[in-house]
């Protein structure tokens, strides 16, 4: 890898972590928990590296068997994060609701 | 923007590149702007949703732009994951109760700990990182961070699923036990980025991380779990982005970025509100020390017990009250009943609101979660702040199931462990009524003055039960 790369990589992390940063700081207490399944949800994105590793050409069984149990790990978090998401935001409601 | 981004990889393949190379990079450029404007949007309740669904838009992109990777030449074991992941994932997303919330979401750092872990030793037994000591470095670190938050999270969830001892669990020299395994982890990382081809070090520090992650929580009392779960919450983050590092991937180091800075935030916000640093709250062992502390200096007093009549009464003359809720009313499953008795003072002409100290429950936002459940608009829910200086004005406060966020010691005795702590004034209020199944002190183990002030009634017993005898006993009219 050159110094480039690292660098590059660097940059990326360095303004998603402030940009993140100012973000999340402007999510009120009230959505504190849906924020944590939100975040729980999106960082099963590490699913695009368990997919690689699962499907690829391998000539050792134990690498795509580690890969489909990461696959199924992430997809968990990807799938439940979103559901339990979606669940908690529907119920935040600012008027009294009809009964 | 599919046959836009199809034309464009034609182009591209025509040119000598591999035009599915190109859907593959730039379908996980459009998903993390996806993940970054959905953030965004999550920080107003009015867009959440909205803000929710440009994520799930952004997944679905990336997922299926990996999928035409050219690496990729088998597909059945990604389809196994895949279903496995999705039959487990959906009904534990939509059966989890609520009030089992924290739970979930130990749980859930728990597999995406060992989701990245599992990466990360599959990269290295594949031989791809040894080339590159950069590289090396990044997955080894990924795998340290990802096994710590994969055990750790599961210590997590053990003790707030209570299989495990809540209380601290400790033994003499710890700290210096944990402070040395940490420093071991970091050498055998050098090590392998200087030798890679050292398997057995590999292997000895997955497994010494995995047992890190155990250690490391243990100790840790199930009060302090909220920011326990911040703090992997974070772990898991950098994990995920060590790993972008290492396989070169924008999306993982951005999402990684993500999820590890909200967990620092939130743990900060934390610990800020118990007055405590990290460091205080990862190796103090708090909750054992302070229990011997109280035992010393318990100031006794006289509790003044009343029944449900007497809490209906008077708060059929009450013109405010602020209803403070806490992690008891999670652990009854309270909520329900809380808005039924607010209803019924509302009908009353009674002004009702919540105060929500940041640290009720166990985990950030619990209490927001369990009311909203219960179909409380979250207009009459209040911070802290806003709320604090409302308490002198108030007729009565009713706590539910709080203790140490509303105990005035935080205030008054500087010898108090969680003395310093912001507090919830409730003790201001001209009266107080505290719901609490027993006399027994709070998870802090610290004696509540509050609870022996002479505006203070204690009403003992299960608070879901309790509460439905004061708002029936309030609809039912006078004597």
């Amino acid at each position: 890898m050159t110094i480039d790369h690292i660098l590059a990589g660097l940059y990326v992390f360095s303004l998603a972590a402030f940009l993140g940063y100012q973000i999340i700081s402007k999510v009120p207490q009230l959505l504190h928990t849906p924020l944590m399944a939100f975040t729980n949800a999106i960082s099963g994105i590490s699913l695009v590296a368990s997919l690689l590793i699962a499907g690829r050409k391998s000539d050792s069984l134990l690498i795509p068997v580690l890969g489909a149990i990461a696959v199924a790990s992430a997809t968990i978090n990807v799938v439940g994060g979103f559901v339990i998401t979606d669940r908690m935001l529907k119920m935040f409601k600012k008027k009294e609701a009809q009964k | 923007m599919i046959a836009l981004l199809a034309s464009l990889a034609e182009q591209h393949v025509v040119g000598g590149t591999d035009g599915r190379v190109v859907v593959y990079r730039v379908s996980l450029f459009v998903a993390s702007l996806l993940f970054l404007v959905g953030l965004r949007m999550l920080t107003n309740p009015e867009t959440a949703r909205r803000g929710m669904q440009m994520a799930v838009l952004g997944m679905v992109l990336g997922v299926l732009g990996t999928l035409v990777h050219r690496d990729i030449i088998n597909y059945w074991w990604i389809i196994g994951g895949l279903v496995v992941g999705t039959v487990i994932g959906v009904p534990m997303g939509l059966l989890i109760p609520m009030t089992k919330m924290p739970e979930r979401i130990a749980l859930s750092h728990a597999g995406g700990g060992l989701a990245v872990a599992l990466v990360g030793v599959a990269e290295y037994l594949a031989g791809h990182p040894q080339h590159d000591k950069f590289a090396m470095g990044s997955v080894t670190f990924e795998i340290i961070m990802g096994a710590i938050t994969f055990t750790g999270s599961l210590m997590a969830f053990g003790k707030l699923a209570e299989i495990l001892p809540g209380k601290p669990m400790t033994f003499p020299g710890q700290n210096a036990v944990n402070f040395v395994l940490l420093a071991g982890s970091l050498v055998a990382l050098i090590a392998l980025v200087v030798q890679p081809q050292l398997t057995w070090l590999f292997y000895g520090l997955v497994a010494l991380s995995l047992f890190l992650g155990i250690s490391l929580v243990l100790p840790i009392g199930g009060a302090d779990m909220p920011v326990v779960i911040c703090l992997l919450n974070s772990y898991a983050g950098l994990a995920a982005s060590a790993s972008g590092f290492a396989l070169d991937n924008n999306v993982l180091i951005i999402c990684g970025a993500l999820d590890g800075g909200s967990g620092f935030i939130l743990a900060l916000i934390m610990s800020k509100a118990m007055n405590r640093s990290f460091a205080n709250v990862v190796f103090g062992a708090f909750g054992s020390d302070a229990a011997a502390a109280a035992g010393g200096g318990g100031k006794g007093g006289n509790v003044r017990e009343g029944t449900v009549e007497d809490a209906a009464e008077l708060l059929k003359i009450s013109q405010s009250v602020i209803i403070v809720p806490g992690y008891g009313m999670a652990v009854a499953q309270a909520q329900h009943a809380t808005r039924d008795l607010a209803g019924a003072l509302a009908a009353n002409g009674t002004n009702v609101r919540y105060a929500i100290h940041p640290v009720a429950g166990r985990m950030p936002g619990h209490m927001n979660v369990l009311l909203a459940e219960a179909n409380v608009p979250y207009d009459q829910l209040f911070e802290l702040d806003a709320i604090n200086d409302e308490f002198e004005r108030t007729d009565v406060s009713i706590v539910v199931g709080a203790n140490d966020v509303v105990n005035p010691a935080a205030k008054t005795s500087p010898g108090s462990p969680i003395f310093g702590m912001p507090i919830l004034n409730v003790d201001k209020s001209k009266a107080v009524i505290v719901l609490k199944r027993s006399m027994k002190p709070g998870f802090a183990g610290i004696e509540n003055e509050l609870f022996v002030l002479p505006q203070t009634m204690m009403v003992f017993g299960d608070a879901k039960a309790t509460l439905g005898k004061i708002t029936a006993a309030m609809k039912g009219g006078g004597h």
